[in-house]
């Protein structure tokens, strides 16, 4: 039970982490982001660049995958989705650029990283051995906590500073945003740059442990797209409460079940068919959006 | 008056470069050889090495003036085409395939994915080159594949009864992905390992492909304490992973697989903790590389940054479709002249010291000669490289 509650945790942070990018963009700009998962793989890489190949601090490293990320991002928003929004009010055209960017950052990192899985050395070893009840590496506890204040961090971010506020505002109601002061364009852009900044943090982080490769993109995107059912679309609480859900899940199912085959995320798919026909709003989405 | 004639010059020197350069570019007639496999997603590695191992060949041919089958030299062109590891694109790569006239095609690298285009190749008189398992696939009234590579139920027989006598090996449990190929590999080693008299204590541990954290995964199996932990099926990105969390969970025993690996993977992804791992090499090793395959690992690390230990493998199929070709020209247009020459064939193998030959074998384990002859490779990880642990032969 130890080992599971432990194992819980530690997914439940990690996969919150990367929801509360993709349910960021969501909320301020209603773009589902398909690169998302994308995004957390080159952020993944860049840390690998400077921590595993340039021998950098991990700490410059991971700030190196942040202001990447962010950078991208802010110029994804400007460039790509500023304009294609202007442009066309049909939400799917918003969606197959993004369908279309996945599949670009696949190619540039295809063509800079190559097909290999890469990794970092451990930034903290040993292993926490508690008379076998729970086990736990140390690096992992310490991604966990990293983890777990990023999202104290973020959170309050967006309650307490200025451009959280005008974040939640514009999540909120755009027009009236626009009408009360707020920059709409300003801070969108700000929005896409931070929701792609946590994607990259979040890929630096996990490096660390799960090394990355050019194929983790689109199954982290799904889990994230899954996060974010469950949870409520667009709403910062529900990504949270989505990858602790379906963190908990995972580790449960999967001491609990193991000795009837890979039935863990069978079982979670259909719970979440289940629970969408009657909550489709997830947990703490509205119906009206 | 100057200017016009300036531009009439101008317009005549491109014209006859580009006749010239046509004529240059036409010189040699082009042979077309295909590749279906997978280059994206979780398991890109795999046809990534392979296409990569094709170019790099057919570059370096062009390079040298061409290949001659017959009286003809030809250049040669790799038409690539990513299935995504899915069965319905294996089938429309391979119809693209039959469209553009090629009659050779490698690939592709999973089993449903192979299982899947044989009604096309068959219909189509192509001749494929699977990186897949499945007996079916070789074995008559099947025609027209041939494993290109040493299967799983002929390392893996070698690698258990290997460890039994050498590591005092009694007990195994098995690891597999959630997936077709890793399945069908676990069950003939489950199989294999019955059959030498080991006993198999866990068998039914599975994870998702895109699983990330296995630790969760692991946890289960390490209860069982097992002397030998079999990664079936493995893929280079997940293997490092999971011996990496075997490891932090205590695990003493020896971890192999049936699969290839790379060692550059394995250090960045478990570093020491990879120590003692136990793989199905390249079908090469230092010990036996001939100059030829220095010159190829060399050009392809040269054309794409890094070499890709798997390609010690992967290098061979264009290779056989080309020298079986040279052994009879009447199968560039006639698959089934292909089929009668692969009964007797044989030829230099120009990537192994001595006097290697180039053969199919395959009639131990299919009835007939649709497997190509690569040197099996056992090999084990230590301190950052692969060691050779031994080599056989397989038929």
């Amino acid at each position: 039970m130890e080992q599971i509650l432990a194992n819980g945790i530690y997914l439940g942070a990690q996969y919150a982490m990367i929801a509360l990018g993709l349910t960021l963009i969501f909320a301020l700009m209603n773009v589902l982001n398909f690169a998302h998962g994308q995004m957390y793989v080159l952020g993944g890489f860049v840390t690998y660049t400077f921590y595993g190949q340039l021998g950098w601090p991990f700490v410059i490293a991971l700030l190196a995958s942040c202001i990447t990320l962010a950078v991208l991002g802010a110029l994804i928003e400007r460039f790509l989705f500023a304009p294609v929004i202007r442009r066309s009010s049909r939400e799917e055209s918003t969606m197959l650029l993004a369908a279309g960017l996945a599949f670009l950052f696949d190619a540039i990192i295809l063509l800079v990283f190559g097909e290999k899985q890469r990794g970092v050395p451990k930034i903290v070893d040993g292993v926490f051995n508690w008379d076998f009840k729970l086990i736990m590496p140390y690096d992992r506890i310490l991604i966990c906590i990293l983890a777990i204040l990023s999202i104290v961090t973020f959170i309050l971010f967006m309650q307490y500073s200025k451009t959280g506020r005008a974040l939640r505002a514009l999540a909120q109601d755009r027009t009236a945003a626009q009408l009360m002061g707020v920059n709409v364009s300003r801070y969108s852009m700000i929005g896409f740059a931070l929701g792609a900044m946590l994607a990259g943090l979040v890929g630096g982080l996990l490096v660390t442990i799960t090394g990355v490769n050019l194929g983790m993109g689109g199954p982290t995107s799904i889990k994230a797209f899954m996060m974010v059912m469950i949870g409520g679309a667009g709403v910062i609480s529900g990504a949270i409460a989505g990858g602790i859900i379906l963190g908990f899940m995972e580790a449960i199912g999967l001491a609990v079940l193991s000795q009837y085959g890979d039935i863990t995320y069978l079982l979670i798919f259909v719970s979440l068919m289940i629970f969408l026909a009657i909550r489709p709003q997830g947990l703490m989405g509205k119906p009206w959006g | 008056m100057k200017r016009r004639n300036l531009m009439k010059s101008s317009a005549a020197l491109a014209l006859a470069v580009s006749v010239l350069g046509s004529a240059a570019w036409a010189e040699n007639p082009v042979l077309k050889i295909g590749f279906v496999g997978v280059t994206s997603g979780p398991a890109a590695a795999w046809g990534i090495s392979n296409q990569r191992s094709m170019e790099a060949r057919a570059d370096w041919i062009n390079e040298s003036g061409g290949y001659k089958i017959g009286d003809t030299t030809y250049d040669i062109e790799i038409v690539s085409f990513d299935d995504q590891k899915d069965p319905k694109r294996a089938i429309a790569g391979m119809e693209k395939m039959a469209q553009e006239g090629i009659h050779y095609v490698v690939g592709p690298n999973v089993d449903d994915g192979a299982a899947a285009v044989r009604p096309v190749a068959e219909a189509q008189g192509i001749m494929y080159f699977p990186y897949a398992f499945p007996k079916e696939l070789y074995s008559a009234p099947a025609s027209n594949a041939v494993l290109g590579m040493v299967a799983n139920y002929q390392s893996g027989p070698a690698i258990y009864k290997y460890l039994r006598d050498e590591k005092g090996v009694k007990t195994v449990a098995f690891v597999a992905a959630n997936e077709s190929d890793p399945l069908s590999q676990r069950d003939g080693g489950i199989a294999a390992a019955n059959a030498l008299g080991l006993e198999v204590v866990s068998d039914n541990v599975t994870y998702q492909v895109d699983t990330t954290d296995f630790t969760p995964v692991l946890t289960p199996v390490m209860r069982t304490q097992p002397d030998l932990l079999v990664l079936s099926g493995v893929s280079p990105a997940n293997a490092p992973q999971l011996i990496r969390s075997a490891r932090e969970l205590g695990f003493q025993g020896v971890i192999s697989t049936e699969t290839a690996q790379d060692a550059t993977v394995l250090r960045e992804g478990a570093g020491d903790l990879a120590n003692g791992f136990i793989s199905v090499g390249g079908a090469s090793t230092p010990e036996i590389a001939s100059d030829d395959m220095k010159e190829f690992v060399k050009r392809y690390t040269d054309m794409f940054g890094e070499y890709n230990d798997e390609s010690n493998t992967k290098v061979y199929a264009l290779e056989y479709i080309l020298a079986t070709l040279n052994a009879n020209p009447a199968g560039i247009e006639d698959v089934n002249a292909f089929q009668t020459t692969m009964d007797t064939f044989e030829a230099p193998n120009p990537f192994m010291k001595g006097d290697a030959k180039m053969r199919y074998v395959g009639t131990t384990s299919f009835g007939q000669k649709r497997q190509i002859a690569v040197p099996l490779v056992v090999n084990v990880y230590q301190d950052g490289v692969f060691e050779t642990l031994f080599v056989a032969e397989v038929d």
